[in-house]
């Protein structure tokens, strides 16, 4: 297989709208399946009653905030390394998507939180890395708009997207280095999950959704951004005589 | 999990407002960045569309 074929963007565009429709689907239907173990299957918490419900979209929106900036991080080193147009697009692409996740993390921890420790919010080291996450998000995206030409704001926005990478181990490891009013990770590579069996298949299955939907919606943006870039191309004249 | 009613069911166990309230927003951000997606995507194929038409690119 050859690689170089595939960051080809007259390549990709095509490819990449035939892949959407799918995972858009198995996004559905995993969200669908995930609510209802969430909702349906899951047994009351013993400690938290209902309430605890909302980990099944915290900690998968959580999960991904970090990992959609790995992914950025390692398109944006790539970029960098071999100036392949097609890794910046990606790395734009995913972008909106981390920093929405991002905030869906803050908020479903704010509406976790009130109940369970009586605040909205503490400046709590996981908290507070969490958030700048999000400024880290919303600090390349600007950086990125603010330039006007394309390959210096690539360039501009991968190295802040490197140099803020440093911030995701501290939020992962936030809970064991410092007292955190958060609790620890309730599920480890390491050792048995401390949930009951149906609660954690729930939340897998809702981070697998969020998967899928970060690849649906990075992929038609990328496509679109695609578009833009190569609109003195034939094969974007070509293009444009279709349907969006 | 059995729900003995609807009104159990948004009830939450007392939780309602914050277990809906967190799934309330996230459906409202996916449905919002779906939404910006499509309209941009139309946007800049107009765009491009019009430009190609004139010939100025």
């Amino acid at each position: 297989m050859n690689l170089y074929h595939y960051a080809s963007p007259s390549t990709f565009y095509p490819l990449a709208g035939k892949l959407v429709p799918w995972f858009a689907a198995l996004a559905f239907i995993l969200t669908i399946a995930g609510l209802y173990i969430g909702f349906f299957v899951a047994p009351t918490d013993f400690q938290q009653g209902e309430g605890y419900r909302i980990i099944f979209i915290h900690v998968p929106a959580a999960w991904m905030s970090m990992f959609i900036y790995v992914v950025m991080a390692f398109w944006s080193a790539i970029g960098l390394a071999w100036n392949t147009r097609l890794s910046f697009v990606m790395a734009r692409a995913l972008a909106p998507t981390g920093a929405m996740f991002t905030f869906v993390a803050l908020w479903t921890g704010a509406f976790w939180g009130k109940p369970m420790w009586g605040a909205w919010w503490v400046w709590d080291a996981r908290l507070t890395s969490e958030l700048i996450l999000l400024f880290l998000y919303v600090g390349v995206m600007a950086l990125q708009a603010a330039i006007d030409d394309p390959r210096r704001a690539d360039r501009a926005g991968a190295l802040l997207n490197l140099v803020g990478v440093i911030n995701v181990p501290i939020i992962y490891f936030s809970v064991k280095w410092w007292n955190t009013l958060h609790q620890g990770s309730s599920v480890s590579l390491t050792r048995a999950p401390s949930m009951a069996q149906t609660m954690l298949w729930g939340m897998l299955i809702m981070a697998l959704a969020a998967w899928m939907y970060t690849i649906a919606v990075a992929l038609v943006r990328a496509r679109t951004l695609v578009l833009e870039r190569e609109r003195q191309t034939e094969w974007v004249r070509v293009q444009l005589e279709g349907q969006p | 999990m059995i729900w003995e009613s609807w009104q159990a069911f948004w009830a939450m166990g007392g939780y309602g407002l914050y277990v809906w309230g967190s799934f309330g927003v996230t459906l409202l951000c996916v449905v919002a960045e779906v939404g910006l997606l499509r309209r941009h995507r139309l946007q800049v194929w107009r765009r491009l569309k019009r430009m190609k038409s004139w010939d100025i690119q």
